[in-house]
């Protein structure tokens, strides 16, 4: 299938030991934690960065790295992906895992959610069985005191043999007694003495029977105790990584493959198969975790969870669920069009007055006419029509977006979405990793890691691309706004808020039916099994939100755009400008597209905007208006409504605007999303699909759309 | 004590249940099981999703949701508060 446990693992492995160290003396730190805890907040406070964090499982997908120095020493911060386990095998587990067990850091640090700690502690109890320097962080301090929930800190500590330090990291609370802490621990300051899980008679005996063996062969690398744990367990998985690590075939040792088979034989008298022997295992581990967070946790009001478990009802409910989602999209589309009008113009006017100066400015310095014209006509005007046309409707749906996802909305999708996709037989949380794709595709393949069985998983990955993306948002808003929002009035923008929404519910229809194609064609299977956690909700920073998504989000979209736009705007005015038999080679391409473009409702320059636009799906509509100016005798465009004027000069009608929009949504992926996907699966077999995909879909979408409306004589 | 074992699918919203057997497999085995969904475990149905599946279920201080399909691998047995 191209995409194995193993391969994928692989790879991911060697990215993830990549840390970059400036110098020995460095301390590195893991962090590690359920998802869903605030640990990617912590990760920030401490270090600073800006990663951005989301609530809701599964969102660091990829390890980040931090710096912080405190007290003269520098800490390197590893953030490892949120997990509930080590034990149930995903490519996530793995990494954690792998990385707390061979990457060797000097602390890890596990961060558990104090409004729900029993069942972060399982996660804490098997970190300490692996290592002995882990520092428990009991974050969210703050939602557990609002909600009436005490945790015993000091008792916790004594409890589990390790330090315990409670945060609530989004104030900053706390975070200077766990750095504090970290590096006692890290200094061996502190003696750590976790707490070792009882597990009953019978698997102790067997483990007894095993450990003085490993302990002879890998000494104090590893916590032999554990390692015979999962010889008993069979971990195949782990011992390949061992093999590689300490470059030490652990099966090969007679003796102990002598020892194992004994406890094996041992375990098998007694009635304990593999399945029992997990059993035990796991059962062990949730009641301790049971038993001490009964010791440390009071709960004040035992409705604490009244008012998410109301919001959950009006936000799930059964006829309402479905048409609140649709209408809450709707409202974010209505604002974002309806906002972003009047900047883009303000916008559009500033940009071309500058535009007069900087002429005067080049004439003034005396530079050619062929110099003034690339950088004023080729690169300035596109960087202006990108940053008028999408900085607007970036800067506000971005943060309305960031604020469903702060407040928890988005598992609640996956949870109201959750039975389509089973028909399609996928996985539900293919909801989530569209949601990721709303932001950038790339983003969204790689979330699909959380996704467990590898046919599902692909799935998600091959339909991820009928999301459209930021990069695609702003052609799609764009056009909407252009064409329906020609009259003022609050119709109008309604009817282009309609569009908008319905462009995106064809996406998230198609993509239930590519899933659905898929299962019965070439990845055929059944559903697999689907576990997913609604969070509580969380109170949103409105400050944060604004300052973060415009920061991560909008300005990176915008740098991208910008970056690729400007060489592109070279080259386009390059090809607008050179003749070859009394045509420029921009209309030569353009005519060669143009009868098949035309089949599907646009035209040649269009589908050669779509083409150069592969790199990134930002610059398609800036092409397009180079394209057309190259060849227009308008030169100056002042306002959104001679941008219109320009489409209708080139035979657009309201046709013209659906089928881009519609082929906007379905075409090849960009360039990074392609060379994502193609490390992804390690394939390039699903690359190639994942191309043609979304490809045909959009020409025939768009033929039936161009020549229904022929025929049926609307044009 | 003998009471019936009914699947935890098909409990209704509202009730409890006390977790008493798994008959799921492999890897879906050891997700029910890392949810801390063990014997004697008390599950509470919370509510189903708008298309009747999944359900959200309250287990050990976490909101869960679950497919019929894994919900219907746990046996458990009502309880009555």
């Amino acid at each position: 299938m191209g995409l194995t446990l193993q391969s994928t693992g692989a790879s991911i492995l060697k990215e993830m030991f990549a840390v970059q160290t400036d110098s020995q003396a460095d301390l590195i730190v893991a962090l590690a934690g359920n998802p869903n805890t605030g640990k990617s907040t912590v990760f920030n406070s401490l270090t600073g960065l800006k990663q951005h964090t989301g609530n809701w499982p599964g969102k660091t997908v990829t390890n980040a790295q931090g710096k912080y120095t405190y007290d003269g020493d520098k800490y390197i911060l590893i953030d490892l992906p949120g997990t509930y386990s080590l034990l149930a095998n995903s490519v996530e587990e793995q990494i954690a895992r792998d990385f707390i067990c061979f990457g060797q850091p000097h602390v890890t640090v596990v961060v558990a959610d104090a409004t729900c700690l029993e069942r972060n502690l399982n996660l804490v109890l098997q970190i300490m069985e692996i290592t002995d320097k882990v520092i428990l962080c009991v974050n969210l301090m703050d939602e557990a005191r609002k909600k009436g929930i005490h945790v015993n800190l000091n008792k916790l500590s004594t409890l589990l043999g390790i330090p315990v330090v409670g945060t609530a990291a989004r104030t900053g609370e706390g975070l200077l007694e766990l750095k504090e802490t970290i590096k006692s621990v890290a200094k061996g300051q502190i003696q750590t003495r976790p707490r070792h899980i009882e597990y009953d008679r019978l698997l102790q005996e067997a483990v007894e029977q095993i450990e003085p063996r490993v302990h002879a062969l890998l000494g104090d690398k590893i916590n032999s105790r554990w390692v015979a744990l999962r010889l008993l367990d069979s971990d195949q998985a782990l011992f390949e990584v061992m093999d590689h690590f300490f470059n030490f075939v652990l099966s090969a040792d007679e003796a102990l493959a002598e020892n194992l088979a004994k406890a094996q034989l041992f375990l098998k008298k007694n009635h304990i198969d593999l399945n029992e022997l997990r059993d035990r295992i796991v059962a062990s581990l949730i009641k301790t975790a049971e038993k001490i967070s009964k010791q440390v946790v009071i709960v004040e009001n035992k409705n604490y969870n009244y008012f998410d478990r109301t919001l959950d009802g009006i936000l799930t409910s059964r006829f309402f669920g479905i048409p609140i989602m649709i209408a809450l999209l709707g409202v974010v589309f209505w604002l974002t069009i309806k906002g972003a009008n009047y900047p883009s113009a303000l916008l559009a006017t500033i940009f071309f007055h500058v535009e007069r100066y900087l002429t005067f400015f080049l004439h003034w310095l005396g530079a050619p006419a062929l110099v003034h014209e690339i950088l004023i006509h080729g690169v300035y005007r596109t960087l202006a029509w990108v940053v008028s046309v999408m900085l607007p409707p970036m800067a506000i749906f971005f943060p309305l977006f960031t604020l469903l996802e702060d407040l928890g909305y988005l598992p609640r999708v996956a949870f109201n979405l959750d039975h389509y996709f089973k028909k399609a037989c996928a996985h539900g949380k293919q909801a989530l990793t569209m949601c990721m794709g709303f932001g950038c595709n790339a983003a969204g393949v790689i979330a699909c890691r959380i996704i467990d069985s590898p046919r599902e998983r692909l799935l998600a990955i091959l339909t991820n691309n009928f999301v459209p993306c930021n990069g695609r948002f702003p052609t799609l808003i764009a056009l909407a706004g252009i064409f329906l929002v020609g009259s003022a009035g609050i119709f109008s923008s309604l009817a282009a808020t309609i569009a908008v929404l319905s462009t995106i519910i064809l996406g998230i229809l198609l993509t239930f039916l590519t899933s659905r194609l898929l299962s019965s064609t070439i990845l055929k299977g059944l559903p697999s099994s689907f576990t997913l956690e609604l969070p509580p909700y969380r109170k949103p920073q409105i400050g944060k939100i604004i300052i973060r998504s415009i920061f991560d989000r909008t300005l990176f979209v915008l740098g991208r755009a910008v970056a690729i736009a400007a060489p592109a705007g070279l080259i386009i005015w390059v090809m607008a400008n050179f003749s070859v038999q009394g045509q420029s080679l921009l209309a030569h391409c353009a005519q060669f597209l143009h009868p098949f473009a035309q089949l599907i409702g646009l035209d040649g320059y269009i589908l050669m905007a779509f083409i150069l636009g592969l790199p990134a799906n930002e610059i398609v509509i800036p092409i397009l208006i180079m394209g057309y100016m190259a060849e227009s005798s308008m030169l100056e465009l002042d306002s959104l409504l001679e941008l219109k004027q320009l489409f209708l000069d080139h035979g657009w009608t309201w046709v013209t605007a659906v089928c881009m929009m519609l082929f906007t949504l379905n075409h090849w992926p960009c360039g990074t999303t392609l060379w994502t996907i193609r490390k992804e699966t390690q394939s390039f077999k699903w690359t190639l699909l994942s191309f043609i995909i979304p490809t045909v879909t959009g020409i025939i979408i768009c033929f039936l759309v161009a020549q229904g409306a022929r025929i049926l004589g609307l044009v | 004590m003998n009471r019936k074992l009914i699947p935890l699918n098909q409990v209704p919203t509202g009730f409890y249940g006390k977790v008493k057997k798994l008959i799921a497999e492999g890897q879906a085995r050891r997700r029910l099981l890392d949810l801390g969904l063990i014997n004697d475990t008390v599950v509470e149905v919370l509510r189903k999703s708008p298309a009747g599946d999944p359900t959200a279920y309250q287990i050990r201080g976490a909101v869960i949701a679950l497919r019929a399909e894994e919900a219907a691998k746990l046996f458990v047995e009502i309880i009555h508060d």
